[in-house]
C-alpha cells in the first residue's frame, strides 16, 4: 500500500516538451511510472521519445485523459502559466495534481487552491505543492523529481517541506525505506499540508511509522503537532530545520498575531514533542530516532 | 520585497488610499526645504525596514526647518535593529484623534487570505492582540472571490469603524485590497490608521511586502530595490542568481536546498559549540543544477566574505548527480584560481557518491578535505575556521 500514488496511476506531464520536463518525464519513465503521455496545445498530435517510450503530445488534459485514463498530472510549465495549467487539470477533474514548478506568485496558487474549494465537483482533486519534488511510492511510481534509486520500499512514510532533506531522509533510512515519501514544498501556500499526508499515512496499513520533516517560518508544524496529537496513533519522528537561522527580517506584526508563534525551529520542536513526537536536532540524529522505532516494532 | 514607508505610500496613493506621502531626504539640510515646502509641524521619520523606529528613537516631531534640519541631522545615520538610516521622510504632523489597525495578509492555515483590522489600538496592536484579543477582528476573505463593496462594507461593519468614517473605511479597504491584489503584495499594513480631525480617515504608516514570484509581471518594482540599501555581498549573489544571505559567522556554507542548507547552518552551529562558538557565516542555496560555473558563482561570494575561515560545501546529489557536482567543484576551483584562498570541506551524499569520491580525489585540490557525513564534514568545518582564526 501507499498513499496518493502507485503502480496503477497512470500520469501524464504538462509541460513535458519543455526542458524540466522532458529531462524529467525521462527519469520518470526510468522510475517505472506509467506515463501516459503530455500536454501542449501547439504540438498535440505529435508524440516524442522519453526514456525510450514513445509518448502523446495532447490538446488539453481533458482530450488526454479520455483517451488514456489518466488520473495523475504532473506540472512543469513556466510559473507564468502554472495557474491555468492548474485550472485546466482541475476542470478535467484530475485526481492527482502534483505541481513541480518553482516560483509562482503565491497569490495565483491562493486562486488555484480557492478554484478547488469553490465547487463540489472540483473536491475530487488533490493538489500537491507547488515548488515541490513531488511524490514518490518507491518500486511502483514517481510523480515528481526525487531520485528513484535512493532508496526502495519499506514501512516509514515521509513527508516533507524540503526537497534536498526528503532525498537526505530516504538516504538515511535506505535501509528500510518507504511506503511513500512525499514533499508537500515550503511555499506559504500549498495544496497538500503536513496534516493530509499525516491523516493519510494513518490510514495506510502498510505504513508503520511517519518522518514529518518541518521548516521554519509560519505554523504548520503547530498545527500538524496537535493533530497528531489527536488523531495519529503510529509513531511519528520529526525534524525541524533553522533551529540557528537569525530571526528575520519580519515586517508588521501581522504574521505573529495570526499565528500566536514566532515560527521558530525552537517553538515547532516543543510543539512537537509536547504531541508525543520525538525531534532530532540534526537529520542523522532524527534518522537514528526513526531506527530505534522500527527496530523495536 | 519589504517596501520601506515611503515606498510603500507610494503604492497606497497609485491605488487612491487616503495618505499623504511627504517628502524623502537623504541630506539634513534637504530637510529644510522639505519643511517650508509642507508647511506647518512636520514629523522626521527613518526609514528603515524595521519596526520599532518611534522607540529606537527614529521618529520626532519638528515645528521648524531648523528643527527638523537638527532632527534629520540626528537620525541619519543611526542604526534600528541593525540597519543604518539612510534616509528619512518629512511629514505633516497630523493631529490625530483615534488610531486603528488595519492589513491584508497571506492566511497559511486557510491557505487564503486575511484581513485584521482593530479600532482598538493603532501602533500597540500587539499589547491590544494579548489583552484584549477580542477587539482584533480576523476576517476571512476568499482568494477567488476577493473584496467587492459588500465585502468590504461587512469588514468594516465587523471591525466597527465608527458611523462617521464608515464610507471612508469602506473606500480605504477597497483601495488597499487594491494595492495587496493588483501589486502581488503579501502584507499590505496600515498601523496607524488614523481618524484626524474633522473626521478624516488616512494612512498615516504603511508596510507593504512584494512577492518576488511575481516580478514578472512588475517589471516597474525594480524601481523598488535600493543597490546602496543591500549587503554588497548579497547584491552580488543576485546579480548570478544565486540565494544567499550573509551571517556573522566564520564558516561559508554552499549546499543545494534551502532545507538542506538551513539544515548544514544547524549542524555547523552545533559542531562549533565545541570551537569556541564557530557558526555559520552565510546561507547560500545554489538549487538543484550544481554545474561548475554556479558552484564558481557561489564559492566566488562567499570567498569574498572576509569573515569567512573555512568553507563548507554540503551537497546531496539527487537530479544532478554527485560526480557532475564534484566536476563542478574542480572546475569551480580551477575557474577561481588563486582566490580560492580558504579550506574548503566537501561532503557529498547521494547518486553517483562514490564516482564524486574519486574525481575529488583524484583532482587532489590542496585546500580541499573530503569528509563523509554531514555531522562529520560540519565539525572539520568548524575545527578549521577555528584553527584558523586563532592563528
Amino acid at each position: 500500500m501507499s498513499i496518493y500514488l502507485n503502480k496503477d496511476s497512470k500520469i501524464i506531464v504538462q509541460g513535458m516538451t519543455g526542458g524540466m520536463g522532458s529531462k524529467h518525464t525521462a527519469l520518470m519513465v526510468d522510475a517505472g511510472s506509467n506515463i501516459v503521455g503530455g500536454v501542449n496545445a501547439r504540438k498535440a498530435g505529435t508524440s516524442v521519445e522519453l526514456g525510450g517510450q514513445e509518448l502523446p503530445v495532447f490538446g488539453s488534459v481533458k482530450e488526454a485523459m479520455a483517451e488514456t485514463g489518466a488520473d495523475v498530472s504532473v506540472v512543469f510549465v513556466p510559473p507564468a502559466f502554472t495557474k491555468d495549467a492548474c485550472v485546466e487539470a482541475i476542470d478535467a477533474g484530475i485526481n492527482l495534481l502534483v505541481v513541480i514548478t518553482e516560483g509562482v506568485p503565491v497569490q495565483d496558487t491562493a486562486e488555484v487552491f480557492a478554484y478547488l474549494q469553490s465547487d463540489a465537483n472540483h473536491a475530487g482533486t488533490r493538489m500537491i505543492g507547488p515548488n515541490c519534488p513531488g511524490i514518490i511510492t518507491p518500486e511502483e511510481s514517481l510523480a515528481g523529481i526525487t531520485p528513484h534509486t535512493i532508496a526502495g520500499k519499506g514501512p516509514v512514510g515521509l513527508v516533507s517541506k524540503s526537497g534536498t532533506l526528503t532525498y537526505q531522509m530516504m538516504y538515511e533510512l535506505k535501509d528500510y525505506g518507504f511506503t511513500t515519501a512525499i514533499g508537500i514544498g515550503g511555499d506559504p501556500i500549498i495544496g497538500t499540508t503536513h496534516i493530509d499526508a499525516l491523516e493519510a499515512f494513518e490510514n495506510d496499513p502498510e505504513t508503520k511509522a511517519i518522518v514529518m520533516i518541518g521548516e521554519i517560518g509560519g505554523d504548520a508544524e503547530e498545527r500538524a503537532a496537535a493533530y497528531i496529537q489527536e488523531h495519529v496513533t503510529k509513531p511519528v519522528v520529526g525534524y525541524v530545520a533553522g533551529f540557528t537561522a537569525p530571526e528575520g527580517k519580519t515586517m508588521g506584526h501581522a504574521g505573529a498575531i495570526v499565528s500566536g508563534s514566532l515560527g521558530t525551529a525552537q517553538a515547532k520542536k516543543e510543539a512537537l514533542e509536547a504531541a508525543g513526537v520525538k525531534v532530532g536536532k540534526t537529520p542523522s540524529e532524527t534518522a537514528a530516532l526513526m531506527r530505534e522505532i522500527l527496530e523495536a516494532l | 520585497m519589504d517596501l520601506m514607508e515611503y515606498q510603500a505610500k507610494e503604492l497606497f496613493a497609485k491605488h487612491g488610499v487616503a495618505v499623504t506621502q511627504g517628502i524623502v531626504v537623504e541630506q539634513a539640510e534637504d530637510a529644510a526645504a522639505a519643511t517650508e515646502q509642507l508647511g506647518g509641524v512636520v514629523v522626521v521619520k527613518a526609514q528603515v525596514k524595521a519596526g520599532g523606529r518611534g522607540k529606537a528613537g527614529g521618529v520626532k516631531l519638528a515645528k521648524s526647518p531648523e528643527e527638523a534640519v537638527e532632527h534629520a541631522r540626528n537620525i541619519l545615520g543611526m542604526e534600528i535593529k541593525g540597519l543604518t538610516v539612510n534616509r528619512v521622510l518629512i511629514a505633516p504632523a497630523a493631529a490625530i484623534e483615534e488610531e486603528y489597525y488595519f492589513s491584508f495578509l497571506l492566511d497559511r492555515a486557510n491557505r487564503s487570505y486575511l484581513c485584521i483590522a482593530s479600532v482598538e489600538g493603532g501602533v500597540e496592536i500587539e499589547e491590544v492582540a494579548k489583552t484584549n484579543p477580542d477587539a482584533v477582528k480576523k476576517i476571512n476573505v476568499d482568494a477567488g472571490t476577493g473584496v467587492d463593496q459588500a465585502k468590504a462594507e461587512a469588514i468594516v461593519d465587523e471591525a466597527g469603524f465608527p458611523a462617521a468614517l464608515r464610507d471612508q473605511a469602506v473606500e480605504m479597504v477597497q483601495a488597499l485590497w487594491k494595492v495587496f491584489v493588483e501589486e502581488d503584495a503579501t502584507l499590505v499594513e496600515v498601523n496607524p490608521l488614523a481618524r484626524l480631525s474633522g473626521d478624516v480617515l488616512e494612512a498615516l504608516d504603511g508596510k507593504v511586502s512584494l512577492d518576488e514570484n511575481a516580478d514578472f509581471r512588475h517589471p516597474e518594482h525594480e524601481g523598488f530595490v535600493i543597490r546602496e540599501e543591500e549587503d554588497q555581498l548579497e547584491a552580488k549573489a543576485k546579480d548570478k542568481d544565486l540565494n544567499y544571505v550573509k551571517l556573522d559567522g566564520s564558516v561559508g556554507i554552499i549546499g543545494n536546498g534551502a532545507g538542506l542548507v538551513m539544515s548544514t547552518l544547524d549542524v555547523v552551529a552545533y559542531a562549533g559549540e565545541k570551537y569556541g562558538g564557530v557558526t555559520p557565516a552565510n546561507f547560500l542555496d545554489i538549487g538543484g543544477g550544481a554545474n561548475a560555473q554556479v558552484m564558481a558563482d557561489g564559492l566566488d561570494v562567499i570567498l569574498h566574505d572576509p569573515q569567512v575561515k573555512a568553507v563548507f560545501v554540503n551537497v546531496f546529489g539527487g537530479i544532478t548527480a554527485c560526480d557532475e557536482v564534484a566536476n563542478g567543484i574542480v572546475g569551480a576551483l580551477g575557474i577561481l584560481g588563486a582566490e580560492a584562498s580558504k579550506p574548503l570541506v566537501v561532503r557529498l551524499d547521494g547518486n553517483n557518491v562514490e564516482e564524486g569520491h574519486r574525481i575529488l580525489a583524484e583532482a587532489n585540490h590542496p585546500l580541499v578535505t573530503l569528509v563523509d557525513t554531514m555531522d562529520g564534514a560540519a565539525d572539520r568545518a568548524a575545527e578549521l575556521a577555528a584553527q584558523s582564526t586563532s592563528a
